[in-house]
C-alpha cells in the first residue's frame, strides 16, 4: 500500500463531524496516552483541543527533552538556482513572475559554501526551483559533490525526481531530502499548481517514498499552511509522517510546518494559520510522533522561534539568505522565494538557544563513504 | 581484593558509565564526571566536530576518563565499522560502543547486524562493546563474536521506564562470560540500583543525568545508587519471597519426631 492509498481512505471522512463530537475528556485522554493513534492525533489538532494547549505543550516539552535532550541542531539553506517551470500561484519563483533568473556556477557554489562555513554552519540544505533543463540532476550532483567537501551533512530541497536519480544524488553525498507536499487537498492542489511538472499530484505525493527507498538517511515532509483548511492539512501531514516511519523504519522522518508568507507577486493566504494553532499542531505532532524531528525555518519571526525551542522543535535554520547567491553580497534587493522574518545572524541564533537553556549543535552527522 | 570492573585489558573502579549527548551545554560534563566518579564516557562520533567554531566536545573530557566512542547513526555493520575506524584515526582508541539501529522510530538495536559488526571490529583489533536488544541467544552470539562486554537495553532509550526487560537481562547476566552493562531506559537512581542488585556489572546513564535540572547532582545520585546496588549484590541480598512463611513448613515436623529407633 502506498501513501496515496492510505490517504484515499480518508477522502470522504467527515472531519467536521468528528471534531464536533470531541469532548474535553477525549482531549485529556489523548494527551495522556502512551502511544496515541491517528484518531488521538486528530483529537489533538481539533478546535476543542485549543482549550488544552498548555497541557499539550507541557507534555511535548517533556517528550522532546527525553528523546532529543537539550539540543537544537542548526543548518542553513543555500539557494543555487531559481529557474522554475512551475506556476505555483503562491510562489515567488513562479515561471510567470518576471525576474532575472540565476543559477550558481560550480565556483560560485564553492564561494558560497566557504562563506557559510565561516559562520559555523556544518549542515547545509541545497535548494532550487523546478527546471530539469537549467538545473538538471547532473547539476545537482555536481553541487552536492562540492558541498559535501565543506559540510558534514548535505541535504536537498529540489524538484522531485525518480528513485534512480535520487540514488545518484545519495551516491554523490546527499544524506537528507526535504520535499513538501504543499497541499494534501487534491482539488486545491490542482488549482494552485495549474501547470508544469508539479501539476502531477500523485507523483508529488509519492516523492518521500521514492526518497526513502533511494537511501536518504532522513526525509523531511510538510504542508505549506495557508493554501487549504489548516486542520485537515495538519492531519494529513501527521498521517504521512506516521506512514513513512512505519514503512521505512531505517529512515529518520521529520516534519516542518511552513506557513505562507507574502512572497513577491502573490496573494495573501486563503487559510491563514495563526500562532496559537501552529503551536497546537507542533505539540500535537510531538505527542503523536515522539521521535520525529521538527524543523522551523527563518520564515517564522524571532520571538516565535525563541519559544518554539521549548515546544518540540529540534532543528532551526539560521543566518538564512533566500536569494540565489545571497551569501556573497550584502543588501541585495532581488526577489527571494520567500521573505525572511528572523534576520538574526548564526551567532545571534546560537546565543538565543543557549539563553533558552539548550545546546546549539552544528554537527550531527559524520559523512561515510559506504553505500547503503 | 578491590572490586573492579574489567573490560578487555582495562580495569575500572567505577561501575557507572556516562554520556555526552543531550546536555544543555557540554560545560556540565567535567562536573558530572567529577561528582559521579564515572571513568568511562560515551561520545557519538557524529557530534565530534574537529573543524567547528565551538570547542570540540572531547575538550571537556579529562584525560583520566576513558573515552567510549559510539557508532550512533550506523544502520549497517559496515557503517559501524567505518565510524569506528574514523574514531580510531581521530585518536579515540580501540574501545567502541557499537550501535547499529535500523528502526529510527523505536531506536532498537538490530542484533543480527550488531553481531556482524562485533565480529568485524574484533577482527580489526577493536575492543567492541555492543549495545543490544536484550535477547539471551544474541548476547551469547555477541560474546562469541568478540564482544568485550554486552550492553542490553533496560527499556527503550529515553523511555525512563527502568528494567522492563528484567527477565531477559537476568538470563543474560546468568549466562554471560563477559561483563553485562545495562544501557538505556534507566530513568532513576532506583532503576540503576535494581540493575546492580541483579548482578549487572555496570550501567550506562545519559538522558536522566543530562536532562536533569542539576546534572552534577543527579550524576552523584546515580553514583550512590550504583554503589549501593553493587554492594547489595556482593553481599548476596536475600531474595524477596511471595508471602510471609514459617521457616520450614514442610519439614518442621522432623524436629518434633521422637524416633523410637
Amino acid at each position: 500500500m502506498t501513501f496515496f492509498d492510505r490517504a484515499k481512505e480518508f477522502e470522504s471522512f467527515d472531519f467536521e463531524g468528528y471534531f464536533n463530537r470531541i469532548t474535553d475528556n477525549d482531549v485529556r485522554l489523548a494527551i495522556e496516552k502512551d502511544r496515541p493513534g491517528i484518531f488521538d492525533f486528530l483529537t489533538l489538532i481539533s478546535p476543542r483541543a485549543e482549550n488544552h494547549i498548555e497541557e499539550m505543550a507541557q507534555k511535548a516539552r517533556e517528550m522532546t527533552l527525553r528523546h532529543f535532550g537539550r539540543i537544537i541542531q542548526l543548518f542553513a539553506p543555500l539557494y543555487i538556482s531559481d529557474f522554475c517551470t512551475n506556476r505555483c500561484t503562491y510562489c515567488g519563483f513562479n515561471t510567470r513572475n518576471r525576474l532575472e533568473r540565476k543559477k550558481l556556477s560550480a565556483r560560485e557554489i564553492d564561494t558560497q559554501a566557504r562563506i557559510i562555513k565561516k559562520s559555523g554552519i556544518r549542515h547545509i540544505l541545497v535548494l532550487t526551483g523546478e527546471d530539469p533543463v537549467n538545473s538538471p540532476v547532473s547539476y545537482l550532483e555536481e553541487a552536492v559533490g562540492i558541498l559535501s567537501k565543506h559540510f558534514a551533512s548535505t541535504g536537498l530541497e529540489v524538484y522531485p525526481v525518480d528513485e534512480q536519480d535520487y540514488r545518484r544524488l545519495v551516491q554523490a553525498g546527499a544524506d537528507s531530502l526535504t520535499v513538501y507536499q504543499e497541499v494534501y487537498d487534491r482539488r486545491i492542489y490542482q488549482n494552485v499548481h495549474p501547470g508544469g511538472r508539479k501539476a502531477d499530484f500523485q507523483y508529488r505525493l509519492s516523492t518521500p517514498e521514492r526518497a526513502c527507498r533511494a537511501g536518504f538517511r532522513s526525509v523531511n515532509i510538510g504542508a505549506l499552511f495557508g493554501l487549504a483548511p489548516v486542520r485537515k492539512e495538519a492531519f494529513f501531514t501527521g498521517l504521512h509522517a506516521g506512514y513513512l516511519q512505519t514503512e521505512y523504519p531505517s529512515v529518520e522522518i521529520s516534519v516542518s510546518l511552513p506557513r505562507m508568507r507574502k512572497a513577491a507577486g502573490c496573494a495573501a493566504p486563503d487559510h491563514p494559520l495563526d500562532d496559537r494553532t501552529l503551536v497546537q499542531f507542533m505539540t500535537a505532532l510531538r505527542l503523536f510522533l515522539p521521535k520525529a524531528g521538527i524543523t522551523v525555518s527563518t520564515r517564522e519571526p524571532a520571538f516565535l522561534r525563541d519559544r518554539l525551542v521549548h515546544l518540540g522543535a529540534t532543528r532551526l535554520s539560521a543566518g538564512s539568505k533566500t536569494e540565489v547567491g545571497g551569501y556573497a553580497e550584502q543588501d541585495k534587493s532581488e526577489t527571494p522565494q520567500f521573505e525572511i522574518t528572523d534576520k538574526r545572524s548564526v551567532d545571534e541564533v546560537e546565543e538565543m538557544i543557549r539563553q533558552n537553556g539548550y545546546q546549539p549543535v552544528f554537527k550531527d552527522w559524520e559523512p561515510l563513504q559506504v553505500s547503503p | 581484593m578491590a572490586d573492579t570492573l574489567k573490560i578487555g585489558q582495562m580495569e575500572f573502579a567505577s561501575r557507572l558509565f556516562t554520556g555526552t549527548g543531550k546536555f544543555s551545554t557540554p560545560s556540565h560534563i567535567p562536573k558530572v564526571l567529577e561528582k559521579s566518579g564515572s571513568e568511562m564516557i560515551t561520545v557519538a562520533l557524529r557530534r565530534v566536530d574537529r573543524q567547528g567554531k565551538q570547542n570540540n566536545i572531547l575538550d571537556y573530557i579529562p584525560e583520566t576518563v576513558t573515552l567510549l566512542p559510539n557508532t550512533s547513526g550506523a544502520r549497517t555493520a559496515e557503517e559501524a565499522v567505518r565510524i569506528a575506524e574514523i574514531a580510531r584515526a581521530a585518536g579515540c582508541g580501540d574501545l567502541v560502543k557499537i550501535e547499529v539501529i535500523r528502526d529510527m522510530t523505536h531506536l532498537l538495536p538490530d542484533n543480527a547486524e550488531t553481531v556482524k559488526a562485533t565480529r568485524m571490529l574484533a577482527d580489526r583489533g577493536f575492543t567492541p562493546l555492543p549495545y543490544m536488544t536484550p535477547d539471551p541467544p544474541a548476547a551469547k552470539a555477541l560474546e562469541k563474536a568478540g564482544a568485550a562486554a554486552v550492553m542490553p537495553l533496560g527499556s527503550p532509550i529515553g523511555s525512563n521506564r527502568g528494567l522492563e526487560n528484567k527477565e531477559m537481562i537476568a538470563i543474560i547476566i546468568e549466562a554471560s562470560r563477559v561483563p553485562v552493562v545495562v544501557d538505556a531506559g534507566i530513568g532513576r537512581p532506583s532503576h540503576a540500583a535494581e540493575a546492580m542488585e541483579m548482578g549487572a556489572d555496570a550501567v550506562l546513564v545519559n538522558t536522566a543525568i543530562a536532562t536533569s535540572a542539576d546534572p552534577a547532582g543527579m550524576a552523584e545520585a546515580f553514583s550512590l545508587a550504583v554503589r549501593a546496588g553493587r554492594k547489595a549484590f556482593l553481599n548476596r541480598m536475600p531474595e524477596a519471597l511471595d508471602s510471609a512463611s514459617a521457616s520450614s513448613p514442610l519439614t518442621g515436623f522432623l524436629d518434633e519426631c521422637h524416633d523410637v529407633l
